[in-house]
């Protein structure tokens, strides 16, 4: 019943690698040898792509993808995992890039005002936590909402004036040292998020999004899990925006505060896939690589086909894009097992039965 | 000294009674159907526009742009409920408020862009020859055009009232508030429950919508900070408690205008947010709901 409806068939399609019968086995240890060797080479990639991409607005743009994939796999861990959605976090990511932008600028080395930016976000995130986990479902969605807009018009009004950089670190700015702290930021984000996923901590969160009541019989306590998934995803927003602030040349200081960006991290996580590790990483080099694409031919249309998008997936697409490539899987597997039943067969029916 | 305390007074009064015509909207729909829908802000400004375009292409008067507003939302919102909202009826409540809620947000990030495309970001207002005509009392002006708003407003909640009470129609939709299990065993049609308040609830945004499009202004992106008027509305009055709604209305216009008044006008938006955060951890059923299980 509730996988019907719960955006998040991909985590039980992950998981159920892992039961994988004796048929499999092998063939899943080369393929843990392949992934490994694909990873090594996606990040390999990644570190010399400005140097092989010379174009400044590339790398910009690879930038931008680093920094969402960052968002929304922070969003991930308290929305995806745990089940919780949050409405309110531009409001890490915005006191973040504060936190960084005032330390660094009075001359604080980076190294030190970016943990500050993690740090403040989850001061904030246990401030709220409390009172706001006493609501449930929608109305923790809204409340979030409202603390986020709060702190959005009440930044706007303390900070009116546009914050850039000093002519100083204007006139040695490079895009590179950037480039290179928003792949740490993504890599260390996403890194949390898939050992999170596999570790005792992040499966009580996921009991909890699953059936909060029967967690806490098994004593997993909702709260605290809350709580703990609340604060690292604040901490990583943070980091973020903390990058975020010393990449950005200049900004209204309300402007990482805008709604836009939780909406943004949501549309990610869900286009790609809520509750998996890839899913918003893989939603938001989509989101992004889309939206430029479409916001050069279509201007201000693009935002309609993400909102056309988006309802889409969450109509008939829980699981977002690593449903689809699931599905797709599944239905080629069927097909060559009808076309050769001895090979494919034990393979495809060792797997756990799907309820489709 | 009083008199301009008095002036925010009437002022928040009038812009409270559209708040509550808004919340009343989107309070009927979700205590019914569970939908949430937070792109009530979105339709509430298609209602200004649609009374926005009449005025200005045909130059009917605005006030008698009304039933032409009434009509497009309907149309929509019958469009919206058939091609969106009824796929979730049969959903678990906690599902239906989710997933609902997120239908309807990339509903507002469509409708707001089409907004743009079709009427520009500028802000807009209807403006008439007796836009600026208003009555004085005891130094404190009332704006005709706000006076009627706040007369149109009371004159909709009074027909929902007794579309509610008196209508076959109107008793369904409130046995099924009560228990739709059991309305559905004494053989009401639950989809046309389900139906009629949805709709009611987008007409009414839309009314609410025209009615802003003339005393106050309107733009694309209002969509986002009217819902979230309605949702602190409809929290402070408590769920499908209409007059407990409009009330509420009444309040956050009140302390808005107080507020601009004592601390100044950029934090109007913060203290209803404020209010709305406390309501929602310290009194879920809202300020005039009583405990329900």
């Amino acid at each position: 019943m509730s996988r019907y409806h719960d955006p998040r068939g991909a985590t039980n399609d992950e998981n159920a690698h892992k039961g994988l019968g004796y048929g499999a086995r092998k063939h899943f240890q080369g393929g843990k040898l392949v992934a490994l060797a694909a990873l090594l080479v996606a990040l390999a990639l990644l570190a010399a792509f400005p140097l092989l991409v010379k174009r400044e607005n590339i790398v910009n743009l690879g930038c931008l993808v680093l920094l969402y994939v960052a968002l929304a796999s922070s969003w991930n861990i308290l929305g995806g995992y745990t089940g919780q959605t949050n409405l309110g976090h531009a409001a890490f990511f915005g006191l973040g890039t504060l936190a960084t932008r005032l330390l660094w600028r009075a001359g604080t080395p980076l190294w030190l005002s970016l943990p500050a930016s993690g740090c403040l976000a989850v001061a904030f995130a246990l401030l709220i936590g409390l009172p706001a986990f006493r609501l449930r479902g929608a109305y923790f969605a809204i409340g979030t909402l409202a603390l986020a807009q709060i702190l959005y018009v009440t930044v706007g009004n303390v900070f009116p004036t546009i914050s850039a950089l000093p002519p100083k670190v204007l006139a040695s700015y490079q895009l590179l040292p950037r480039y290179y702290l928003f792949l740490g930021l993504a890599l260390f984000t996403v890194a949390t998020s898939y050992f999170l996923a596999r570790s005792r901590l992040g499966l009580g969160m996921m009991a909890v999004r699953e059936e909060e009541d029967a967690a806490e019989s098994l004593g997993v306590s909702a709260l605290r899990h809350k709580l703990l998934a609340l604060s690292l995803s604040a901490f990583l927003a943070g980091l973020a925006g903390g990058a975020f602030a010393y990449y950005h040349v200049g900004y209204y200081p309300q402007l990482p505060f805008a709604p836009v960006w939780t909406f943004d991290s949501v549309m990610m996580a869900y286009l790609g896939g809520t509750g998996t590790t890839i899913g918003p990483v893989i939603g938001a080099a989509f989101f992004v690589v889309v939206k430029e694409f479409l916001a050069l031919r279509l201007v201000d249309l693009h935002q309609i086909v993400f909102g056309v998008l988006f309802i889409l997936v969450v109509l008939f697409l829980p699981g977002g894009l690593v449903e689809a490539w699931a599905r797709l899987q599944r239905a080629l597997a069927r097909r060559s097992q009808r076309r050769g039943p001895g090979l494919a067969g034990s393979e495809a029916r060792s797997g756990p039965a799907k309820s489709e | 000294m009083l008199v301009p305390l008095a002036q925010n007074l009437v002022s928040g009064i009038l812009v409270g009674a559209l708040y509550g015509l808004a919340a009343v909207g989107l309070s009927l729909t979700f205590g019914v159907t569970k939908f949430l829908n937070v792109a009530h802000g979105e339709l509430l400004m298609f209602g200004g526009y649609a009374s926005f375009w009449v005025f200005s292409l045909l130059g009917v008067d605005p006030f008698l742009t009304l039933p032409s507003t009434i009509l497009f939302l309907l149309l929509i919102g019958v469009l919206l409920y058939k091609l969106l909202f009824s796929r979730m009826i049969k959903l678990t409540e906690e599902a239906k408020v989710k997933n609902t809620m997120l239908i309807a947000f990339g509903l507002s990030l469509i409708l707001q862009n089409i907004a743009l495309r079709l009427w520009t970001a500028d802000d807009r207002a209807i403006t008439t020859t007796y836009s600026r005509l208003a009555l004085t009392a005891f130094g404190v002006r009332l704006p005709v055009v706000r006076l009627a708003s706040l007369v149109i407003a009371l004159v909709c909640l009074l027909a929902l009232h007794l579309f509610l009470q008196r209508t076959y129609t109107g008793k369904a939709i409130r046995a099924t508030v009560e228990d739709w299990a059991a309305a559905t065993l004494v053989g009401i049609d639950i989809h046309r429950v389900y139906l009629v308040s949805f709709i009611l609830g987008v007409v009414l945004a839309g009314v609410a919508g025209a009615l802003v499009s003339v005393g106050y202004s309107i733009m694309p992106t209002m969509g986002l900070e009217w819902t979230l008027i309605a949702l602190i509305v409809m929290v402070l009055g408590g769920l499908g408690n209409i007059m407990g709604t409009f009330v509420g209305g009444l309040i956050l216009g009140v302390t808005q205008s107080a507020t601009s008044y004592f601390v100044g006008g950029t934090y109007r938006e913060v203290v209803g947010l404020l209010i709305f955060v406390l309501v929602l951890v310290f009194r879920p059923q809202g300020l005039f709901g009583t405990k329900q299980g």
